[in-house]
């Protein structure tokens, strides 16, 4: 069953009595979800996504905009008429009944033709209960569950009824994070397993990446970007969705253009055009209050934002930060660094550990964290990150300036921002900066 | 070590010592004492001697007709105002909880009966219901307004005076329920209801499935109270009846052991503690039975 939302908005009165403001939690929203496909809301508390579910699943009422579920409008219809299961942030399991007695609970409503045998709903019970791997809790109460089991019956509880839409609300927020991961792949197998268009709200943004079809980034009651998780982050329209999405953040620089080069700082990190020729396939077609800016000319200012994998560390790299650590995470090392020009403190990259050749050797780096001994400076040949830095900066004794650490920045992983509005600027194929 | 353990548990005992002292004078102490009168045959609290031991108070106020009138009196009244008591506050709580316009304004209105001094309340029942030589009373106005005979509520038959001792009793402890059941209904986590809507609940089987349940805690907390007060009741008679309530036929069990003591035909302590043993041992039996039942229907 395909979702379909059109212009919908939903406006809270304001709780001050003097002021009457309205609180826009929704504002027109239009999004076509297509059928059998996990799409996950994302955003920060309070952006509206949570509101958005509620609308969906009928137990708030928009403002204006209509909701279609396939061809069907379902704006006025109340929730049990619109065959939809939700699944509560807290659950919402019943605490006095048990779990067979939580699942067979919307059956029992059922009336008319509809009415089942109580044969026919234990065995619609115990089917919901195969599905998420709950059959030998079925006479437990929820108090003695843990949290990802009640989870389970809660979405047991939300599919026995075989509804055409699944809602999730923050599905994931109670459970510690070994739990988590396990829990996500589990929705992911139930809703391919089930095939229903399923919607979950969460703020985390790596857990609607890992899992969803397609993501809906949302802030202050507006739609940001929609598209594949993928494509989302690597075309991120605006500074907001290029910030919220990715761990670590994205570092954003002050950055300048002058002569076709883009600036950090005094270093020209790179020139525009190879920021054009590694330029995205074509933007997803779906990016609402966005207008296509083109064209960086003149001296502008803007704010360049690199993904933390989007530096190399190079002896000659035109990013010069000053190094103030380095993590081993086993599978990769994130070298942290700083620089006047970045907005958050500290810069972390991501270097793959595979990717280190010959050239660069982690130990050299590490040994750059501490005053470098002289015969160690000089008893090797050159080509390590360290050392090219303090040839940069013409061998003073200075430790500061002998932490210096150079990138070459990766062009595909650089996006610019305008300063004032934080739109994407985009480069034009054919004119280019 | 354990010399330690001693003078800690010394020390214990120490801090203990102001609150055991007081339970222990004006609590544990008289309770005994009450016990060990009702077994001393013939007390005379003049001279303070008793001429034996034996269970001849219990006969006495087994065989006392008063008493028989007042413990029938005390079930009667026990078993019409408890429940229908916390049905109807459970049905007003409802019905409160569920409008929101004006909320605050009803909650005071039906709290205020539980301010309100018992004898005054009593005064306007009399209003309400007495009959003197000048006029009939409110209620028997509208009685005849609407075509009955009149009735003397006050100084009539025996079912007309339970009634309105039963109707005061219930008017009386109805705020207090309220109280504590709108703020159990508020209690219960709105998610409940939202997911029961999800799942087409009907308004009567959410009620009966849901919120019953969520609340059956608060529910038997005023079951138990309801029934240990109404056991003890005696005040209220006395502000609608008077004080000769053997007279009037309204005697309860609390009114008994007062009389005993303290009314006209009063001076035998005996009889009284005895009467009063009785009562605890009633009182205790249905709590156990409550209690025993709640087991299955209360949901913590």
């Amino acid at each position: 069953m395909e979702v379909k939302l059109q212009n919908l908005t939903k406006k809270f009165p304001g709780r001050d009595r003097k002021k009457r403001l309205e609180v826009v939690a929704v504002n027109d929203f239009t999004f076509e979800i297509p059928d059998g496909r996990l799409i996950g809301l994302l955003g920060p508390s309070g952006c509206g996504k949570s509101t958005t579910l509620n609308l969906i699943s009928g137990l708030v009422k928009p403002t204006s905009g209509r909701i279609f579920f396939g061809d069907d409008d379902v704006t006025d219809l109340p929730p049990e008429h619109r065959g939809i299961g939700l699944v509560f942030q807290n659950y919402a399991l019943y605490p006095h009944l048990t779990v067979r007695q939580n699942i067979t609970f919307p059956l029992e409503n059922l009336k008319g033709k509809d009415k089942l045998t109580k044969a026919e709903m234990l065995e619609k019970a115990m089917e919901a209960a195969r599905l998420v791997q709950i059959e030998e809790l079925m006479d437990r109460k929820p108090g003695e569950l843990s949290g990802g089991q009640q989870q389970r019956v809660a979405i047991a509880r939300a599919l026995v009824k075989r509804p055409k839409v699944l809602l999730l609300d923050e599905p994931l927020s109670n459970l510690d994070a070994r739990l988590r991961l396990q829990t996500r792949e589990e929705i992911k197998r139930i809703q391919r397993e089930t095939g229903i268009t399923t919607i979950f709200v969460t703020h985390d943004q790596e857990e609607a990446m890992s899992i969803s079809d397609m993501i809906v980034v949302m802030k202050d009651g507006v739609v940001q970007q929609i598209g594949k998780p993928q494509e989302v982050y690597d075309n991120p329209v605006n500074l907001f969705v290029a910030r919220f999405l990715g761990t670590p953040p994205i570092n954003v620089f002050e950055g300048g253009v002058r002569d076709g080069r883009l600036y950090i700082g005094e270093d020209a990190v790179m020139e525009l055009k190879q920021m054009q020729e590694a330029c995205y396939p074509g933007m997803p077609g779906n990016v609402p209050n966005q207008e296509r800016e083109i064209a960086v000319s003149g001296t502008e200012r803007v704010y360049a934002a690199v993904r933390p994998e989007g530096f190399r560390l190079r002896e000659e790299g035109p990013l010069r930060c000053e190094l103030s650590g380095v993590e081993v995470m086993g599978r990769d090392v994130s070298v942290v660094s700083r620089n006047r020009a970045c907005l958050n403190t500290p810069i972390r990259s991501i270097i793959g550990t595979e990717s280190m050749d010959g050239n660069f050797s982690m130990e050299r780096l590490f040994s750059t964290q501490r005053p470098v001994a002289a015969g160690q400076r000089t008893g090797k040949k050159g080509g390590e990150a360290a050392d090219a830095a303090e040839r940069a900066e013409g061998n003073t004794a200075d430790s500061e300036e002998r932490n210096i650490v150079r990138f070459e920045l990766i062009p595909r992983k650089v996006f610019l921002f305008d300063r004032e509005s934080g739109n994407r600027i985009y480069f034009d194929r054919e004119t280019g900066g | 070590m354990k010399k330690n353990r001693n003078s800690g548990s010394l020390k214990a005992w120490l801090y203990l010592l102001p609150a055991i002292f007081f339970l222990g004078a004006f609590m544990v102490y008289p309770l005994i004492d009450v016990f060990v009168y009702s077994f001393e045959e013939g007390y005379n609290s003049a001279s303070q001697t008793y001429y034996g031991v034996g269970s001849y108070n219990y006969s006495y106020v087994l065989h006392d007709p008063y008493f028989l009138q007042a413990v029938k009196n005390t079930f009667l009244l026990v078993i019409i105002t408890v429940p229908l008591s916390t049905g109807i506050a459970l049905l007003i709580s409802v019905g409160l909880h569920s409008i929101i316009p004006l909320r605050n304004l009803f909650q005071t209105v039906y709290f205020l009966p539980y301010v309100t001094n018992t004898l005054a309340v009593g005064l306007v029942f009399m209003i309400l219901f007495k009959k003197t030589a000048y006029s009939d009373g409110f209620v028997n106005l509208l009685i005849s307004w609407f075509g009955g005979s009149s009735v003397d509520f006050i100084d009539g038959p025996y079912w007309a005076k339970m009634f309105v001792l039963c109707f005061y009793t219930i008017w009386v402890v109805m705020p207090f329920k309220i109280l504590i059941l709108t703020s159990a209904l508020s209690s219960v986590n709105q998610e409940y209801y939202n997911a029961a809507r999800v799942d087409g609940t009907s308004k009567f089987r959410t009620f009966r499935k849901i919120t019953l349940p969520m609340i059956s805690p608060m529910i038997f907390y005023l079951v138990i109270t309801g029934f240990i007060g109404a056991f003890k009741a005696y005040s209220d008679a006395v502000a609608l009846f008077g004080t000769d309530l053997n007279a009037a036929e309204m005697n309860t069990i609390v009114g008994y052991v007062y009389d005993m003591l303290y009314g006209d035909s009063g001076g035998y302590p005996s009889y009284a503690s005895a009467a009063a043993i009785i009562l605890f041992a009633i009182v205790l039996t249905i709590t156990c039975i409550n209690l025993l039942a709640s087991n299955k229907k209360v949901h913590y």
